[in-house]
């Protein structure tokens, strides 16, 4: 299910690695604070996740002696931190496998590059009468632009209908495809229930119907090791923050020939080759894309978050959350009352789960008071609860410098919650 | 943990468990919908006016223990109450909710409230303040005859 790269340059030679969590934690300086008088469990990493100190000296050092905006100076600070940026690039193509700087676009995050996409592709390919697939495990993120593209240019939206595992029906979804197909916008990685999606075969039907294909990489760019190539899809999305990098950046990868075709986002300075009143001619990509001084130091701390990751590497990775699903999952099912929601066959380190009686919001202010994090609520995802006939979920999300003391501090706190509401 | 038992008292645990008013009134002359669009608690409020007076109150929905509680104990507390009067006392409560957390709110202000009193606690826990209040910004588009939803945000 997961891809792997033989051929990327930061995996060719995997170093052996023993995985220590407790050395891994003291990279965090987050993961040291106590919250609310105790120890912080941090276990809500699908939201976001906590920053490295190499990415937090990243930024400082960037403002600290770097700091200088990018592609206009011809003075020497402004053409370091141009390099800078553009070997950010580099690094964030090698790091999803696509081998070409120039099909990365820097924008704030996942949302603002499907934005992007539903907008501007959207604008030269989508007709009155043509079809527009989203699965039922969307984000609202991956929903909402793809319907404002069918009600502004006369689309329908079609929803790959789930199981009750949170499984997609990939019958259904074959049955869905047809000549009016033009766009499935799909998530590698539920951020809800945590199914890991088989989007090589969603993407191979949906070329086989001629539509293309955007992958959702959110909640997979963190766990797994992602090859664009391999995947086949023509637009890979992910946002830098849940991936150890900053806020506010995030990746759009398409393919060249794509993005040579779409109209400018936005207009502004460097996305334009010459402007006069009269007429303007749109620079070369990357550039077309990104108009206005861009989050220059979060490019560049996304890419050391980039390097501390393959540092670790994904096997060790995959590894211990692995360890951490199976282990949760095992510790979870034996609180009585409490119901795991989302069970499918391929999972991420990802649970959704209720307890009997009382509902998430208590649940997550009783666990916040023993210093465990977890997200309560619908998790921009209210088609999800609707299909699973919850208002909310509690959800524990997990990510390597989780340990299974965090989950036995959960399974712990829980108790203290049926203490609470008897 | 001291601070969740202030947030969770027993009175509150109990409406939560065991909502008072909680029934539909089709023919009440003044009726709306809450929504909290952060949780995704939807509650419906029916409410009877004669001459002034809140002559009977429901509620149906679902949600927190929070926001049950506090659905039940305001009906409880406002069924006989003059508008004018509801008014005030919506007053008070949003006023004891909002203080800043770490200021207790004045012992007279919650001893007015009598049992609606036993909230003082959400006020520690500022994203708890919408589930406690979500009932009240109900009840004032159903007397307004608004005929949007009420929404905490």
């Amino acid at each position: 299910m997961t891809t792997t790269t033989p051929s990327r340059p930061s995996r060719q030679t995997p170093k052996p690695f023993r995985f220590d969590a407790a050395a891994i934690r003291r990279d965090f300086p987050l993961l040291q604070q106590q919250m609310r008088g105790k120890p912080l469990a941090y276990l809500d990493n699908a939201a976001t996740s906590q920053k490295p100190q190499a990415v937090i000296a990243a930024i400082a050092r960037y403002y600290n002696s770097l700091n200088a905006n990018i592609h206009r100076g011809v003075y020497e600070l402004s053409a370091d931190a141009t390099e800078a940026y553009e070997k950010a690039r580099s690094k964030a193509a090698q790091f999803i496998g696509a081998y070409d700087p120039r099909e990365i676009i820097f924008v704030r995050g996942a949302t603002e590059a499907i934005n992007l996409v539903a907008s501007s592709w959207g604008f030269i390919s989508i007709k009155p009468g043509d079809e527009i697939i989203v699965s039922a495990l969307e984000h609202h993120s991956n929903i909402v632009p793809w319907q404002m593209v069918c009600q502004r240019q006369g689309a329908v939206l079609k929803v790959i209908p789930m199981n009750d595992a949170g499984e997609l029906d990939l019958d259904a979804y074959a049955k869905l495809l047809n000549y009016r197909t033009r766009m499935v916008a799909v998530t590698h990685i539920s951020n809800a229930l945590g199914t890991i999606n088989d989007v090589e075969r969603i993407t191979t039907m949906a070329h086989d119907a001629g539509a293309k294909v955007l992958i959702d990489g959110a909640q997979s760019v963190p766990h797994l090791a992602v090859d664009v190539k391999a995947l086949g899809c023509d637009f890979f999305v992910f946002s830098g923050h849940k991936v150890f990098g900053p806020t506010g950046i995030g990746v759009l990868w398409a393919r060249a020939q794509l993005l040579e075709a779409m109209p400018p986002y936005q207009g502004g300075g460097d996305m334009i080759a010459s402007v006069t009143f009269e007429k303007t001619t749109y620079n070369v990509i990357p550039a077309k894309f990104e108009a206005g001084t861009p989050h220059i130091a979060g490019a560049i701390a996304l890419a050391s978050a980039f390097d501390y990751v393959n540092n670790i590497g994904f096997d060790a990775i995959a590894a211990q959350e692995r360890d951490l699903l199976d282990y949760a999952t095992q510790e979870l099912s034996r609180v009585s009352g409490l119901k795991i929601l989302g069970t499918a066959a391929h999972k991420a380190a990802v649970i959704s789960f209720n307890l009997d009686g009382v509902h998430p919001h208590d649940v997550g202010t009783i666990l916040d008071g023993e210093g465990v994090a977890v997200r309560t609520g619908h998790h921009c995802c209210q088609p999800v609860m609707d299909r699973l006939n919850v208002p909310a979920t509690v959800r524990a999300s997990f990510a390597f410098y989780n340990t299974r003391d965090d989950v036995d501090r959960l399974v712990a706190a829980l108790g203290r919650v049926k203490e609470v509401f008897g | 943990m001291s601070d969740l038992r202030e947030l969770y008292q027993e009175v509150i645990l109990d409406h939560s468990k065991h909502p008072r008013n909680s029934r539909a009134l089709p023919a009440a002359n003044h009726h709306a919908d809450g929504h909290n669009p952060l949780c995704g608690d939807r509650l419906k409020l029916y409410v009877q006016v004669d001459n002034g007076v809140i002559s009977d109150i429901g509620f149906t929905g679902a949600g927190c223990a929070i926001s049950t509680a506090s659905a039940s104990m305001m009906t409880e507390a406002l069924k006989g109450k003059t508008i004018a009067e509801a008014e005030a006392t919506f007053q008070r409560f949003h006023h004891m909710l909002t203080g800043a957390p770490d200021e207790q709110p004045p012992e007279e202000e919650v001893e007015a409230l009598g049992k609606l009193g036993a909230f003082a606690g959400v006020r520690e826990f500022p994203v708890r303040v919408k589930c406690a209040t979500l009932a009240w910004h109900t009840l004032q588009a159903a007397l307004k005859d608004q005929p949007a939803p009420a929404s905490t945000e």
